[in-house]
C-alpha cells in the first residue's frame, strides 16, 4: 500500500499587512477524512492562513501541496479548481437572490441561466439526500434564517466538488441546537471522505468534534496535537502563553434598589421587523445583569434603544423617572445627561472614530461638557490633559493622547472608551461584548474594572455572546430569543447546557 | 497603522497628484499645437507680473475661497455639494435684492447686510437638497444637480421677468447705487502708501474671504459642534451612538457650506460687476470642488488652493486673449486636479506608501 | 381649452426623438450601476461621444465611422473611470464629476483647435447624419384611420438608432435575467464578495459593466449630434446625463420601467418647446423657465421619494476591498 498523501500541506507560510506580520513561517498537514482544528484567540491569524489557502491573499512566503502536489492558488477560482471550499464566517451570499441562483453564482453552465438552474436543482436533491442538506432552492436569502444560509454556503462548496471544506468560526451565529446540527453534517462529510478545516476560538467546539488540532498565537503556530490527547486546559495555555484566569474574582452582589426598570419595551427597524417584542426587565444598584442569547436576538437593539439611538415603545424608567424613548430627548445626549453611560458593542464603528486622536475621542459624547469647553469653543487643552490622566489609569498603550485611535490594539482601544464611560460616574452602563477581539491580558483589566464599578453600586447591563462571559462576569443572567427574555437565572444556579437550551427558544 | 508621516500625507500627496495634473495640462497644450512653456510664462506675466494682474488674481481667488470653504465644510460633514454654482447664483439674487431695494447710508453697512443676504439666499438654496438628503435619503449629490438647474432657471426668470429696468434688453438688473460700491485693493492699500492697479476688480470681499477661512478653521477644529460635523463625516453609527443627530447635522453643514458659497456673491456681484447678471458666477461653483479637494478640505489648503486657481483663472484669460488657446483650458485643468487629487488619490498614495514603508523596514533591520 | 393638444401627434413623436438619448444613457447607467459602479459622468461621456461623432463624421462624410469613434470616446472617459473607480477604488462620484468637466473643456478644446467654428463642428450633412428610415408600407397606411398616422408619423421615420435605442431595452431585460453575465453583473452590485469568492473576477465584471456603459453612452452622444441635430455645438447634452440619472432612480434599475421614465422625461422636453400647446390646452401662459426647469423639479420630486423609494443595488458607490 502506498502512503497516503496529506489532504493539505502548507510549509513555510508567512504573510504581512503592511507593518503588521499576520502570519509567520507556518507549516500544517492536515490527513484526507478528518476534522482539523485551528484554534486560537481574535487576531492570532487563522482566517489569513485560510484565506491564502482560499486564495484569497497571496503569501509573501511559503508553499501549498494538496494532495501531495504543489499547487499555486492565485485566486479563488484555483482553489475552487483545486477541491477547496470556503464557508466564510460572514457569509458570501447575495441577499436578494435565490438559494438556487447563489450556488450557481460563479459556477453556471453555459452562457445561459435555465439550464444551469435546472442542473443546480436536480444536484440539489441528491446532496440533500446524501448529506440531510434541506434548503427551499426558491427561497431568497433574505427570508432564510442564519442555520439555513450557511448550508446554503455549505452546498456552494459541494456543488463545486469541493473534497476540502474549511469553515472559518462557523458557530458564532448559531444557536447551540443549530450548531449541534453543523456538526453532525460535517460528521457526515467525514464518513463520506472529505477533509474539513476548522476554525474557532472555542475550545469546546475542538474537544467535540476535531480529530486532529492546531493552535495559532500571534502570527505562529505553537502547536499541532491529536486531539484525543490534549485538554481543554492544555490548549488553553498554548493559545495565550499563559495559564488563563477563566473566572473572575468577585464577591457575591448586594443589589440595591432597581436602577433601571424596563416595561413592555418593543423596538420596530427599518423592515418593520418587530426586533424587541415586549422586555421587562429591572437592573439593581451593584448587580450585573447579563444578556445571553445567540447573536441577532434582539441584544444590539436593546443595547441601542437604551442608549439613544434606536426609537421604541414602552416604558423605560432610570431611578424612577421615565426617560424618552422615541423624539428629541432620546439621543445619546440626553441618555448621558440621565446618567447612562454606554460601552458599544462594536467600539471601532460606534464607539470610536478610528481616524480620530484618543484625546478627541475621549472627548467623544462628552464634547459637550462644560469641562470640555470654554464658551463656544472646544477646551482642547483640559481635554488633552483629562486624555493623559486617563490613559496613565487605564495603563493604555502607549499613552499618547494625539495617537489616531486606529494605531491602538484592539484592547488599548476598549480601555479608551471605557476609561470614557466608566470615569462619567454613571447610574447604568451599559456593556456591549466588552471583550471582543480584546488581548487576554486586556480582558482581566477590563472584567475588573467592570465588576468594581458594581462594587460601588453602579447597575451594569452587560450583553455578550460569549456565555463563558457571562457566567463568570454576571450576577444574574437573562436569556434573548427571537426579540424576547425567555428566561432569568441566577448565574450561580444555572450552567451552559441549561442557558443554551433558553438560547436556543427551548423552555421558559 | 499609519504607514506616511504626517507631511507626506498634508504635502506630499497633493504636490505630487498637483505635479500629474500639470504635466496632463502641458500635453494637452502640446496636443493642441501650442507651446506648454511660452504658456505658462505667458500665464505668470499675466496673473503675477503686474498688480493689474494680481488683481485679477485675487479677485477669482476671493470666489473659489468661498466655494472651496462651502465644498470643504460640507466633505467634513461626509456630504458632497456639487450645488456652489446654484448657491452662489441664489447668493448673488440675495445680494442684489439688499443693494437695490434698501437705502444704504454707507458701504461698510451694506456689506454686512449684502453678506447676510447672500448667505442667507445661498443656505437656503442648499437647505431642500439638505432636509430631503436628511429625512427623505434622497441622494444629494443629485439633488444638488438638480437645483443647479432649477437655480439657472429661477435667476433667468427673476431677471427677464421681474429685475430688468423697463426698456432695457438686457437680462440683468440695474447698477447698484454708489453708496454701495466696495472699495478695491487700490482703494484699500493707497492709505498705506501701496500702489495697486486701479482697474483690477479685486476688493474688500478678499478680507471677508480670509476671515471666513478662518472662521471655518476655528469652527472645524476647534468647536464641539466641528467635532460633531466631522464625527458624523466619519461615521454615521458612532455619531448617533455619541447623541451626534444626523437630521442636525446634515442640515448644518449644507446651511454653512450654501452660506459660504452664496457669500461668493459680495465679491463678484457687489464688488466688481455692481449688478446682478445671467452668468455672474462663471463655474466658480464647480471649481469649488477642486479647491476643497486639493486643500483637502483643510480652510489654510483651501485658501492655497483658491489662490492657485485663481492664478489659472487669470493667466487662463490671458492665453485665451493672446494666443488661440481657449479659456476652457482651465475647464481641463480643473478636471484633472478634481481627478487626480481626488478620485485617483490612492493611485499616488498606494506607491508612496510602498515606499515609505521600506523606508521603516530598512530602518528597523 | 383642448387637453388632446398635449398629445398632438407632432409632439409624441419629438417625446421619441428626446427620449432616445435619454434611454441609452439611461441603460448605460442602468449597468453600470447594477455592477456597482455609480456614475454620474454620463453627461460628460455623452459629450464627448457627440463631439468625436460629429467631427470625425463631418471630415470623413460617414456617419458609421463617426458613430464608432463617439463609441471610442465614450470609452475612453469610462475607462478612465474606471481605473479611477476600480482599480484604485477612488471616490465614483468624484471621478464622475472630474469626467463631466474633462469632456466639457476637451470638447471645446478640441473643437476649437481643429475646426476653428467657436467650439462647435460644422454642420453634418448628407452621409454624415443617420437620416429618418421608412419603415414598410408608412406611406400606403397614411389613410387607415388613427393607425395610420400613428403608424407613419410617430414609429416610422425615425434614424436608426432610435431603433436601436428602443431595442436595447429588452435585450438589456434578457442580458441582465437571463444570462450568466446578467446574474454574475447583478451580484457583483449586490455583494461582490459573493462573486470573488466563486471565484469569479470583480474588477473584470465591473469594467465589463462600466464599458458597456460606455459603450451606451457613446451611442446617446453620436445621436444627439449626427441623428437629433446636425452637429456639434459647446455643452450640447446640456444636463441629459443627469436626466437619465433621474430616470434610472425612477425606474428603480430596471429596463422596462427605465423606457417608461425617460419617455416621460422626453415628452416633458417636447411638450416644453411648444409653449403654444399648452397655453391653448390649460387655457393660460406658463413661464417658458418653468417649463425648462421641470424635468429637474420633477427629478427632485421622485429623489424625495413621494412616488415610492427606490432602493439601489447594496454595493453601489462602494469600492470592493477584500476583508481581513
Amino acid at each position: 500500500m502506498t502512503a497516503t498523501h496529506p489532504a493539505i500541506e502548507l510549509k513555510g507560510i508567512s504573510k504581512a499587512f503592511g507593518p503588521v506580520q499576520a502570519n509567520k513561517d507556518i507549516s500544517i498537514r492536515v490527513m484526507p477524512g478528518t476534522i482539523h482544528g485551528i484554534i486560537g484567540e481574535n487576531g492570532a491569524g487563522k482566517s489569513t492562513l485560510m484565506s491564502i489557502l482560499y486564495g484569497f491573499y497571496k503569501a509573501d512566503a511559503g508553499e501549498v501541496f494538496i494532495a501531495g502536489q504543489k499547487t499555486d492558488i492565485p485566486d479563488s477560482q484555483a482553489a475552487i479548481a483545486a477541491g477547496i471550499g470556503m464557508v466564510f464566517q460572514h457569509f458570501k451570499l447575495v441577499e436578494n437572490f435565490t438559494v438556487l441562483e447563489n450556488i450557481i453564482l460563479g459556477a453556471e453552465d453555459g452562457g445561459f441561466l435555465k439550464p444551469s438552474l435546472a442542473k443546480a436543482r436536480k444536484s440539489l436533491v441528491d446532496l440533500a439526500a446524501e448529506y440531510e442538506l434541506n434548503v427551499d432552492p426558491d427561497a431568497r436569502i433574505e427570508e432564510i434564517g442564519v442555520g439555513m444560509q450557511q448550508r446554503v454556503e455549505i452546498l456552494k462548496a459541494l456543488y463545486r466538488q469541493a473534497d476540502i471544506l474549511i469553515l472559518d468560526e462557523p458557530t458564532g451565529v448559531l444557536t447551540p441546537a443549530e450548531a449541534d446540527q453543523l456538526f453532525r453534517i460535517l460528521g457526515r462529510l467525514r464518513e463520506e471522505g472529505k477533509t474539513i478545516i476548522l476554525i474557532t476560538h472555542k475550545l469546546r467546539e475542538i474537544m467535540d468534534t476535531t480529530d486532529t488540532v492546531s493552535v495559532m498565537r500571534r502570527g505562529e503556530m505553537t502547536a499541532t496535537v491529536k486531539t484525543s490527547e490534549t485538554s481543554p486546559e492544555q490548549l488553553a495555555e498554548l493559545m495565550v502563553g499563559r495559564k488563563v484566569l477563566l473566572r473572575v474574582d468577585k464577591t457575591p452582589a448586594a443589589p440595591g434598589p432597581v436602577v433601571l426598570d424596563i416595561q413592555n419595551l418593543r423596538v420596530v427597524d427599518e423592515q418593520k421587523v418587530e426586533r424587541l417584542r415586549g422586555i421587562d426587565l429591572q437592573v439593581r444598584a451593584g448587580e450585573i445583569l447579563g444578556i445571553a442569547g445567540v447573536a441577532g436576538n434582539g441584544q444590539s437593539e436593546l443595547l441601542e434603544v437604551l442608549g439613544g439611538y434606536a426609537d421604541g415603545t414602552g416604558t423605560v424608567t432610570l431611578n424612577g423617572q421615565p426617560i424618552d424613548l422615541t423624539g428629541k430627548y432620546s439621543d445619546g445626549r440626553s441618555r448621558r445627561t440621565n446618567g447612562i453611560a454606554h460601552v458599544p458593542e462594536d467600539r471601532q464603528r460606534e464607539g470610536l472614530i478610528m481616524d480620530f486622536a484618543a484625546w478627541e475621542n475621549t472627548a467623544f459624547g462628552y464634547h459637550h461638557d462644560p469641562a470640555y469647553t470654554s464658551g463656544l469653543l472646544s477646551n482642547n487643552a483640559a481635554i488633552k490633559a483629562e486624555t493623559q490622566a486617563k490613559m496613565n489609569r487605564f495603563d493604555v498603550r502607549p499613552p499618547n493622547p494625539q495617537l489616531a485611535a486606529k494605531n491602538f490594539s484592539g484592547g488599548n482601544q476598549q480601555k479608551i472608551v471605557l476609561a470614557r464611560e466608566i470615569e462619567r460616574n454613571p447610574d447604568l452602563l451599559l456593556v456591549g461584548q466588552p471583550t471582543r477581539g480584546v488581548d487576554i491580558g486586556a480582558i482581566e483589566f477590563i472584567h475588573q474594572q467592570i465588576v468594581a464599578l458594581r462594587d460601588q453600586g453602579k447597575a451594569i447591563l452587560l450583553v455578550s455572546v460569549e456565555l463563558e462571559e457571562i457566567l463568570s462576569l454576571a450576577d444574574r443572567v437573562a436569556v434573548m430569543f427571537d426579540g424576547q427574555i425567555m428566561g432569568e437565572r441566577l448565574s450561580q444556579d444555572t450552567d451552559e447546557k441549561e442557558l443554551g437550551l433558553l438560547m436556543a427558544g427551548v423552555g421558559a | 497603522m499609519d504607514v506616511m508621516p504626517k507631511w507626506a500625507e498634508v504635502v506630499l500627496v497633493p504636490l505630487i497628484s498637483l505635479l500629474l495634473a500639470a504635466i496632463l495640462s502641458a500635453l494637452v497644450i502640446l496636443a493642441i499645437g501650442e507651446d506648454p512653456i511660452a504658456a505658462v510664462n505667458l500665464m505668470v506675466t499675466g496673473a503675477l507680473g503686474s498688480t493689474y494682474g494680481w488683481g485679477y488674481t485675487l479677485y477669482y481667488a476671493t470666489n473659489f475661497m468661498f466655494t472651496g470653504l462651502a465644498v470643504a465644510v460640507a466633505f467634513h460633514a461626509g456630504l458632497f455639494n456639487i450645488g456652489g454654482e446654484g448657491q452662489a447664483m441664489l447668493g448673488g439674487l440675495g445680494v442684489a435684492l439688499v443693494c437695490l431695494f434698501i437705502p444704504w447710508p454707507h458701504w461698510t453697512i451694506a456689506v454686512l447686510a449684502a453678506t447676510v443676504g447672500a448667505a442667507v439666499f445661498g443656505a437656503l438654496w442648499a437647505a431642500i437638497p439638505a432636509y430631503l438628503q436628511a429625512r427623505r435619503g434622497s441622494h444629494i449629490v443629485i439633488t444638488t444637480i438638480m437645483f443647479n438647474f432649477i437655480a439657472a432657471a429661477v435667476l433667468n426668470y427673476m431677471l427677464v421677468n421681474i429685475l430688468r429696468p423697463a426698456g432695457s434688453m438686457d437680462p440683468a438688473t440695474e447698477r447698484f447705487p454708489e453708496a454701495v460700491h466696495l472699495p478695491s485693493l487700490h482703494d484699500l492699500l493707497t492709505p498705506f502708501g501701496i500702489a495697486f492697479s486701479k482697474a483690477a476688480p479685486a476688493n474688500v470681499s478678499l478680507v471677508i474671504a480670509v476671515i471666513a477661512c478662518v472662521l471655518v478653521w476655528v469652527l472645524i477644529w476647534r468647536t464641539p459642534l466641528g467635532l460633531e460635523i466631522r464625527s458624523y463625516g466619519k461615521s454615521h453609527r458612532a455619531a448617533s451612538y455619541a447623541g451626534i443627530g444626523a437630521v442636525r447635522i446634515t442640515m448644518i453643514a449644507m446651511l454653512i457650506s450654501g452660506g459660504l458659497a452664496g457669500m461668493m456673491a459680495i465679491n463678484n456681484v457687489m464688488g466688481e460687476a455692481e449688478r446682478l447678471v445671467l452668468n455672474a458666477v462663471e463655474g466658480a461653483g464647480f471649481i469649488g470642488i477642486a479647491v476643497a479637494l486639493m486643500g483637502r478640505s483643510h480652510p489654510f489648503g483651501v485658501f492655497l488652493a483658491a489662490i492657485l486657481f485663481g492664478f489659472l483663472y487669470q493667466g487662463g484669460a490671458e492665453l485665451a486673449l493672446w494666443t488661440s488657446i481657449p479659456r476652457e483650458l482651465i475647464v481641463v485643468i480643473q478636471a484633472l486636479v478634481i481627478l487626480f487629487t481626488g478620485a485617483l488619490d490612492n493611485m499616488v498614495r498606494m506607491p508612496l506608501e510602498r515606499i515609505f514603508l521600506a523606508i521603516r523596514r530598512g530602518g528597523t533591520t | 381649452m383642448n387637453f388632446l393638444a398635449l398629445f398632438d401627434l407632432s409632439v409624441l413623436d419629438s417625446t421619441v426623438r428626446l427620449a432616445v438619448p435619454l434611454l441609452l444613457a439611461c441603460l448605460a447607467g442602468l449597468f453600470s450601476e447594477r455592477g456597482g459602479i455609480f456614475d454620474i459622468g454620463l453627461e460628460g461621456k455623452m459629450l464627448a461621444a457627440a463631439f468625436f461623432s460629429a467631427a470625425i463624421a463631418a471630415t470623413t462624410g460617414s456617419v458609421w465611422i463617426g458613430l464608432l469613434a463617439g463609441i471610442g470616446a465614450s470609452l475612453t472617459l469610462s475607462a478612465v473611470h474606471g481605473v479611477a473607480s476600480i482599480t484604485f477604488r477612488g471616490n465614483q462620484l468624484i471621478s464622475g464629476v472630474a469626467i463631466n468637466f474633462l469632456a466639457a473643456g476637451l470638447t471645446v478644446l478640441i473643437a476649437q483647435s481643429w475646426f476653428r467654428q467657436g467650439g462647435r463642428t460644422p454642420s453634418l450633412i448628407g452621409g454624415g447624419r443617420f437620416e429618418p428610415i421608412t419603415l414598410p408600407f408608412a406611406d400606403a397606411l397614411t389613410t387607415v384611420p388613427f393607425f395610420g398616422p400613428l403608424y407613419s408619423e410617430l414609429i416610422s421615420g425615425h434614424s436608426i438608432l432610435v431603433y436601436v435605442a428602443l431595442l436595447c431595452v429588452p435585450g438589456t431585460w434578457y442580458i441582465l435575467f437571463r444570462t450568466r453575465f446578467g446574474l454574475r453583473l447583478r451580484a457583483v452590485g449586490e455583494n461582490p464578495a459573493a462573486v470573488d469568492t466563486a471565484g469569479v473576477s470583480v474588477v473584470g465584471l465591473r469594467f465589463a459593466a462600466v464599458g458597456i456603459c460606455g459603450i451606451l453612452c457613446g451611442i446617446a452622444g453620436a445621436y444627439l449630434a449626427t441623428g437629433l441635430q446636425a452637429g456639434f455645438v459647446k455643452d450640447m447634452t446640456a444636463g441629459r446625463g443627469f436626466i437619465a440619472l433621474a430616470a434610472l432612480i425612477f425606474a428603480k434599475w430596471r429596463p422596462w420601467h427605465a423606457l417608461w421614465a425617460t419617455l416621460l422625461f422626453g415628452y416633458l422636453q417636447a411638450i416644453a418647446l411648444r409653449p403654444d400647446i399648452i397655453e391653448g390646452a390649460l387655457g393660460f401662459k406658463v413661464q417658458v423657465q418653468l417649463l425648462d426647469a421641470m424635468p429637474y423639479i420633477l427629478t427632485v420630486v421622485i429623489l424625495a421619494g413621494f412616488v415610492g423609494k427606490a432602493i439601489p443595488p447594496r454595493a453601489g458607490g462602494e469600492p470592493y476591498v477584500k476583508e481581513r
